[in-house]
């Protein structure tokens, strides 16, 4: 090589070097720089997520000495649960324990220390133990949301009394009631075994996982076998030609759709056309499997791609047919990159409530779903509705709620990746 | 070169030529190298004892016309080597022998190909039915992965070679000791494919071939990605295999095609400039390009 000037090639390699090492160190500072942002911002989203949701996973109950008293549950000799005054057992405790409220208003301020819960517990123990008629029964009764609120020190007892929910005196028995040792945080059970509820210390979200579940389950059995055999079908047996372009532009672009388009078209295909149920767990796995669908068919697209054409090349040398090809070889091999997007969609469609709110599951329903056609609500729609509810309680168990949906996209994520470790095959 | 069916679909037997050829075979003894190309093919096309017959082969990918007015046949138990250098049409012709072209969208074939008498394009010919007849090596040696037992028991199975699992066991047996395999993976059978060494895969994938039974084995540069050791294996077990089988090697090693090779076919550009037998076309070649290559100015 012909060097019109006096240094040599190696000299100039030298010269360029402190150059290219410097643009490599910024390029690595970028890139962390980048990262850490990152983890800052998840790692606060999770520490205010944890914050707030965590003393959901506690409720305070309240400690009475419960007469069961068979005048009051069967005044004619006969109990009839729909009628017993459970009520009256549970005021008639409380105004034991607190002697000294004795007027009208301040017994009626009095009973709103405990939860209408209470009630419902007492009738349920009777429903399920007859025999404790009569008897004397020391029984915790979750506390009203306001008491614990209080006791979780998200009431200010400082400010004005009618600025905040529990008055003076209200205040006033919730610590006569402590000093006593009649009141204590215990696991909120209520929160995992419950439906929805208009008091926040009876609400859980079983009814809508439950929802959830249902739905996510008409979404899997429908979407991963049709998305993987119209994949099968577009990549392996589809002739190349306008109209196959044609396909793959629009499932590129339903991928990119606003789910809530999904639910529009829902609403007017399944309910208003197919007239099946409003709300239904069945009618949101159809549309969620509308919206997994693309999601599961590129990701499936992909996966059949990336099997080598040497081994397809191998079977159909031997004598294979395009069918044989396709189950004896590329699908085995497909089948963790299928699997892993199907669990990705899946994830994605757990997540999604925008679609639900067009086909009536964003309704309020106590009950927890027993089938396909129940009536229900969906984990993200349950939060975005105790979000919109103006009760402090609420708060932390919207947070509680996407704790647990977080656990559950976790779960799934991590399947995914289990899947794919477990069935990848190397060749 | 006509040129007047590259718009319609091609008829895969457009040309009436199916007879047994009764014209005497063309030798072109000239006494100067032949310098032009385009011309017909020298030395010699016919053998004695023609299994699979080759006339007038074009073949398109799209627009692109990857070999021009082939015609070459191709003996019972006999070794013949395609050699040209790179993009030249040996490959493509190979894959012409067993409708491996079929699997690419773009490619067209036209002219006459038959296996013992019958064009293997005519329209109820089954492509699958083909390939058991005409089974392939390809280049990159390419296991299933799945167990050495099942890479050679595979062909076996889709096509229901074998009533049971003692039958099957004799079959994947007798392939591997065709291949020269047995003694290395007696012991391992239900270990991957894959976890053999480059030239044991090369001839687990020969055994696996030679399972089905065919009659024509076509090998697509079978020894380019093996060392000379695992190389010459191959090489001493296309000896062996061609007394049963007839052999059509792609190779790029001039070396290769004459240890191996009965007769030589030499493809320049998409035509298929010169067939002889291999002594004649090493040490005296017709045809000037043939020489070239040969003595190693081109390629």
């Amino acid at each position: 090589m012909a060097t019109s000037d006096t240094k040599t090639t190696r000299q100039k390699v030298e010269a360029g070097l402190p150059r290219r090492r410097r643009k490599e160190f910024t390029f690595k500072l970028l890139g962390m720089f980048a990262t850490a942002i990152g983890i800052v911002f998840l790692g606060l989203f999770f520490a205010s997520l944890i914050a707030e949701g965590t003393s959901a996973f506690k409720q305070t109950f309240l400690k009475l000495d419960i007469e069961l008293s068979e005048d009051v549950l069967a005044p004619g000799g006969e109990l009839d649960l729909a009628y017993a005054d459970f009520d009256g057992l549970v005021r008639t405790a409380l105004r034991a324990e607190i002697p000294e409220a004795s007027g009208r208003q301040d017994r009626r301020e009095l009973y709103r220390i405990v939860s209408v819960g209470a009630a419902y517990q007492l009738r349920d123990l009777i429903a399920q133990n007859p025999d404790l008629m009569g008897t004397i029964q020391s029984l915790w009764v979750p506390a009203s949301s306001n008491v614990d609120m209080l006791i979780k020190g998200n009431i200010d007892a400082n400010i004005e009394e009618a600025l905040r929910p529990l008055s003076d005196k209200q205040i006033g028995w919730v610590r006569q009631l402590q000093d006593k040792g009649r009141l204590e945080s215990r696991f909120n059970r209520a929160l995992f075994t419950n439906g929805d509820s208009r008091e926040p210390e009876l609400a859980g979200i079983k009814g809508a996982v439950m929802g959830s579940v249902y739905m996510l389950l008409v979404t899997m059995v429908l979407s991963f076998p049709i998305g993987v055999a119209a994949a099968i079908y577009l990549e392996e047996f589809a002739p190349r030609n306008r109209w196959s372009d044609l396909i793959e532009v629009n499932i590129n672009n339903l991928a990119a759709v606003p789910s809530i388009v999904f639910g529009l078209l829902g609403l007017a295909v399944f309910i208003n056309w197919a007239a099946l149920p409003r709300s239904a767990p069945l009618v949101g796995g159809l549309v969620l499997t509308l919206l997994t669908l693309p999601v599961i068919i590129i990701a499936s697209r992909a996966a059949i791609k990336a099997v080598p054409p040497s081994i397809r090349e191998a079977a159909l040398g031997l004598g294979a047919s395009q069918t044989q090809v396709v189950f004896h070889h590329v699908l085995p091999l497909a089948l963790p990159g299928m699997l892993t997007g199907a669990i990705i969609g899946m994830s994605r469609a757990l997540g999604e409530s925008a679609p639900l709110l067009m086909i009536g599951m964003v309704a309020f329903i106590v009950d927890v779903p027993g089938s396909l056609t129940d009536p229900a609500t969906a984990l993200p729609v349950q939060i975005f509705l105790w979000a919109d509810s103006p009760e402090r309680a609420f708060a932390e168990r919207t947070s509680a709620a996407i704790i647990v949906l977080l656990g559950f996209l976790l779960v799934m994520n991590l399947t995914a990746v289990i899947l794919r470790k477990r069935m990848e095959r190397r060749w | 070169m006509t040129e007047t069916s590259t718009d319609k679909p091609v008829p895969p037997a457009a040309e009436p030529q199916a007879e047994p050829v009764v014209e005497a075979a063309v030798l072109h003894e000239v006494p100067e190298r032949v310098t032009e190309l385009g011309g017909a093919t020298v030395g010699n096309t016919r053998c004695e004892n023609p299994f699979m017959v080759a006339e007038d082969v074009n073949v398109y990918y799209g627009d692109n016309h990857a070999i021009q007015n082939v015609s070459l046949e191709i003996g019972k138990k006999e070794v013949i080597a395609l050699i040209g250098p790179s993009g030249c049409g040996k490959s493509t012709f190979l894959r012409c022998l067993n409708r491996m072209n079929d699997t690419i969208e773009t490619a067209r074939v036209t002219g006459n190909i038959t296996l013992d008498g019958k064009d293997i394009y005519r329209s109820e010919q089954d492509p699958v039915a083909l390939r058991a007849r005409v089974g392939m090596v390809f280049q990159k040696p390419n296991p299933f992965p799945k167990s050495i037992y099942d890479n050679v028991a595979y062909g076996p199975r889709i096509h229901g070679l074998a009533a049971d699992r003692a039958e099957l066991d004799n079959i994947v047996h007798t392939s591997l000791e065709r291949a020269g395999l047995i003694n290395e993976v007696k012991d391992r059978l239900d270990e991957p494919g894959t976890s053999l060494s480059g030239g044991q895969q090369q001839r687990l994938c020969i055994a696996r071939t030679i399972a089905v039974n065919p009659e024509v084995i076509l090998m697509d540069e079978p020894c380019s990605a093996l060392d000379p050791i695992a190389t010459a294996r191959i090489e001493d077990l296309m000896d062996e295999l061609c007394e049963d089988y007839a052999i059509v090697i792609v190779t790029h090693s001039m070396q290769q095609a004459a240890r191996v090779s009965r007769r030589v076919a030499y493809f320049h550009l998409g035509l298929l400039v010169e067939v002889d037998e291999t002594d004649r076309i090493f040490t005296n070649p017709q045809h000037k390009l043939t020489e070239d290559y040969i003595t190693g100015r081109i390629g």
